[in-house]
């Protein structure tokens, strides 16, 4: 099996805190990953340091065994990088199709095209068109990012990432504050994502990760605590010791 | 140069005094007044007419410009800037940037566009010899006032309980009033004290930095880099980076007479290119 | 029954209009630039005070542009239109009168001077912005200060000539040429914002005003198009600039002030921000209060203008955009409603 993105001895430290410790991690080609943890583990960091909104302070990044550790954050996305974020980051006064239409137009090599109107790109409408129903958001593609109702706005947060074409998606916690009743939307959403993007999923909602995943991986204070298959890591005496409770929704 | 570098200190003190309380009000309320020259120029003016006109003795008149500045501070502040803490950066600069054209035209109106010429009293004019350099008598005044100050401010920050409550309310206002802490109270006098050492700050500097209706708009920029370069939470940082100004501006201007006015600009890119995280993380 | 391949999906068809609309002139638009000419020909009292209006228009659309569409504030514009305005006005005494080529000259100055500071903007927040570009605009004014033997000082620049406009056009006392050639100059830089604004960078710079860090994840080099806009925006400000030089045929320091600075951020925020009509209504807008409180207190109307200010920013900024938005929506429902009526008769057959 391929490594698409790889860490070694990544680290972070502030001030005193070691919010990333020491953590080899890998991610396989194809992969249905999950990462879980206690709050405060750092599993947002992890991300961010992916990403490179946190530089390392010590380790490696290996993307497609490529080092981009120092490579800007635009250029990772370049590369094939996307994320999502817990809390919701959209584009508040742009409308879903403008949003949708901006990462297309810079995925393409077109952000820089100041001498045609947006529309213009060949085939961008049918691109936007078929990912607002992939998402279900027919019913708001053209209103204001703001003014979305949550689920909406969860929705258009993935979409954006899909819409980046990434070959290694992360998520940060996609069904974050999603109403009970919509979160099989976002499962839905989720398992028909292509089976060659590699996903990276953060998560605290059982239910999801035990359906979704194959691998999981836990972070306990920074540091990688233990990692196996889905049933491995859900028989883990360990595991559930440090969820305290959290592993027992079942 | 030993002269330089005392007169470079005493202008660095008065820029604390004036600046200090820009520093804790922006750390605090996340509010970019940039009129706060105007509380400055308002405490100077107070001295001036009370000195020149009223026959008030100066060392009195210092306690009284504080005293104005501040309450006109708290007066606004309940009044006017209370409605503008939520709203976003470019709202408040507009508004202070209204309320220093009301003050620079008020007082053009009312006192006149010139120069205005503090009498000190007798025993402050003039130098004096200490080891071999030139001392002058004001600026040493300056110093010891200003220090004094410092020093009582940062005691107050650090080892009172409203000190504690204004560390707490900069740090994380929402978790400041879910314990308890009334952070409008805090907010309100730290403006009123910020305000009123400005007062004091221009009525002790109106004999140094000179006193006329566009004083806000000279130094606001002055203010703005004091604060950007030092911290919040105590009075150490925006003390060192005052008398850190203090020193390079009077330095250059007498070495370097063509460049001297450039000498903060320079200091400001400087401070940017080192700290590339932006100066005022907190802002950001 | 369904069309063949050639026809879009309802929803790309749906997505296309989306993303069509801020490329439409509505018919308000039209209508006021139809006005704006037309008063040339029947306000000739008014040519001098009208080119104002052009000029400071021009000069708002320029932090417009960084603020409106960029999120970018600035307290120093007026470096970049002071830089034009000395270039051109040196220009013309050194080099040629011609007028165009000193526009360009204009043009040119504020770009380098906005390019070349534009890296202090980069990082940190509103405060740093306009700490930096406060900084650069008094450090400008500085420096035209010590050079007086160049730029005259504080006496101003003397000896400004420009010739007539394609050798045929004299610029008068009366403004009769200045308005004509100011509003083209408008017209042609507010078409070019428009287009840049609806194009892939323009939305791109609305992205990065609404979210720099989601649009850093979505492969936006957020700082090359910051340094980008603020070039252009540069550039615009000292066409302003150059244009004010022209038509005036003597500048000061003034317009390297921080009065400046000032005067054009609020002339754009009395306006609206981030639909580039901001400028131009603002300009109209403050020309008038200029003109009525003059006659009222000429000495003390910064006065007045700080309390307009501060009750305009306490009752609300949003109040006069909000009002031409619902009116130009409501110009647009009647269109609306009357292409939909096609649309659903297309749908019937």
């Amino acid at each position: 099996m391929d490594t698409v993105l790889e860490t070694i001895s990544l680290s972070k430290i502030f001030g005193g805190l070691k919010a990333t410790d020491n953590v080899n991690f890998r991610l396989e080609q194809g992969a249905r990953h999950a990462l879980i943890g206690p709050n405060g583990a750092g599993k947002t960091t992890f991300i961010n340091l992916l990403t490179g909104v946190l530089t390392p302070s010590d380790g490696k990044i290996l993307l497609n065994g490529e080092d981009i550790t120092s490579i800007k954050r635009e250029q990772r996305v370049r590369r094939g990088l996307a994320r999502t974020f817990q809390i919701n980051q959209l584009f508040g006064k742009l409308n879903v199709v403008e949003s949708l239409g901006l990462v297309i137009s810079e995925r393409r090599g077109h952000g820089r095209d100041w001498f045609r109107w947006a529309g213009t790109l060949p085939g961008i409408e049918d691109e936007i068109a078929s990912l607002i129903s992939d998402f279900g958001l027919e019913d708001v593609f053209d209103h204001p990012c703001s003014g979305l109702p949550y689920g909406k706005q969860r929705l258009l947060e993935i979409a954006l990432a899909i819409a980046c074409r990434p070959k290694v998606l992360l998520l940060d916690e996609p069904a974050a504050g999603v109403p009970e009743a919509d979160r099989h939307e976002v499962l839905s959403r989720l398992s028909a994502l292509p089976s060659d993007v590699s996903i990276l999923l953060i998560e605290h909602d059982m239910d999801l990760v035990f359906n979704f995943a194959e691998k999981i991986s836990v972070l306990v204070s920074g540091a990688l605590f233990a990692e196996g298959t889905v049933d491995e890591i859900a028989n883990d005496q360990r595991v559930k010791e440090v969820y305290l409770g959290g592993a027992d929704h079942g | 140069m030993l002269t330089l570098l005392f007169d470079g200190l005493a202008y660095g003190m008065l820029l604390f005094i004036l600046s200090c309380g820009l520093a804790v009000t922006l750390g605090l309320m996340n509010f970019i007044n940039l009129a706060h020259g105007a509380f400055a120029m308002a405490g100077g003016y107070v001295t001036v007419v009370l000195t020149n006109n009223w026959g008030v003795p100066f060392l009195l008149s210092l306690p009284i410009a504080f005293v104005g500045a501040a309450v006109l501070g708290l007066v606004l502040e309940r009044t006017l800037y209370v409605r503008m803490y939520e709203k976003g950066h470019l709202d408040q600069v507009l508004f202070s940037i209204g309320i220093v054209f009301v003050a620079v035209a008020g007082i053009d109106y009312v006192m006149g566009s010139q120069q205005q010429i503090l009498n000190l009293p007798q025993f402050m004019r003039g130098r004096i010899d200490v080891f071999g350099i030139g001392v002058g008598i004001y600026r040493a005044f300056l110093i010891a006032v200003c220090g004094l100050l410092a020093v009582a401010l940062q005691l107050i920050l650090t080892h009172t309980r409203f000190g504690s409550r204004l560390r707490a309310s900069v740090d994380d206002r929402r978790v400041a009033r879910g314990v308890g802490i009334r952070v409008n109270v805090i907010f309100a006098v730290t403006f009123a004290v910020g305000s009123g050492l400005a007062g004091l700050g221009g009525a002790l500097g109106a004999e140094i930095l000179g006193l006329d209706p566009t004083f806000p708009l000279k130094f606001m920029v002055y203010f703005l880099i004091v604060v950007s370069v030092s911290g919040t939470t105590s009075m150490l940082g925006p003390l060192y980076a005052s008398i850190l100004l203090g020193i390079a501006d009077v330095m250059a201007k007498y070495y370097v007479p063509a460049l001297g006015g450039f000498v903060i600009y320079i200091v400001l890119v400087v401070v940017l290119v080192l700290r590339p995280q932006g100066l005022f993380s907190r802002m950001n | 029954m369904q069309a063949n391949h050639s026809t879009p999906t309802p929803l790309s068809a749906d997505v296309r209009r989306v993303m069509r609309r801020p490329v439409r002139w509505t018919v308000i638009e039209i209508a006021f630039w139809v006005l704006a000419v037309l008063s040339w020909f029947f306000l000739p009292e008014q040519h001098l005070i009208l080119t104002e209006i052009a000029g400071i228009a021009i000069f708002a659309l320029s932090i417009d542009l960084i603020l409106g569409y960029a999120g970018i504030v600035s307290l120093g514009q007026a470096a970049l239109y002071g830089a034009g305005a000395y270039a051109s006005g040196l220009f013309s005494i050194y080099v040629t009168g011609e007028p165009i080529s000193g526009l360009l000259v204009g043009a040119v100055a504020g770009a380098v001077i906005a390019f070349a500071t534009s890296f202090l903007l980069l990082r940190g927040g509103d405060l740093t912005r306009l700490m930096v570009t406060l900084g650069v605009a008094a450090v400008l004014f500085e420096i035209a200060n010590q050079t007086a033997w160049l730029t005259g000082g504080a006496d101003g620049l003397q000896g400004i000539t420009i010739d007539p406009l394609f050798g045929h056009f004299e610029f008068d006392f009366y403004g009769h040429t200045g308005y004509a050639y100011s509003l083209a100059v408008l017209f042609v830089l507010f078409v070019l914002s428009r287009l840049i604004v609806s194009s892939p960078f323009g939305i791109s710079l609305k992205a990065i005003r609404d979210n720099p860090l989601r649009a850093s994840a979505v492969g936006i080099p957020v700082a090359a198009r910051q340094v980008a806009i603020y070039t252009v925006a540069g550039a615009y400000a000292g066409i302003a600039g150059a244009l004010f030089t022209q038509t005036q045929q003597f500048i000061s320091l003034d317009v390297l002030s921080f009065q400046k600075s000032a005067d054009g951020l609020m002339v754009l925020v009395i306006g609206g921000t981030g639909y580039l009509y901001g400028g131009i209504v603002g300009a109209v807008v403050y020309e008038m209060v200029q003109d009525g409180i003059a006659n009222l207190t000429p000495q003390y109307w910064q006065f007045w203008v700080g309390i307009l200010l501060v009750v305009f920013v306490l009752v609300g900024r949003d109040r006069p955009r909000e009002l031409i938005s619902r009116l130009t929506a409501r110009a647009g429902q009647m269109r609306k409603s009357s292409s939909e009526t096609v649309i659903s008769k297309r749908q019937e057959t």
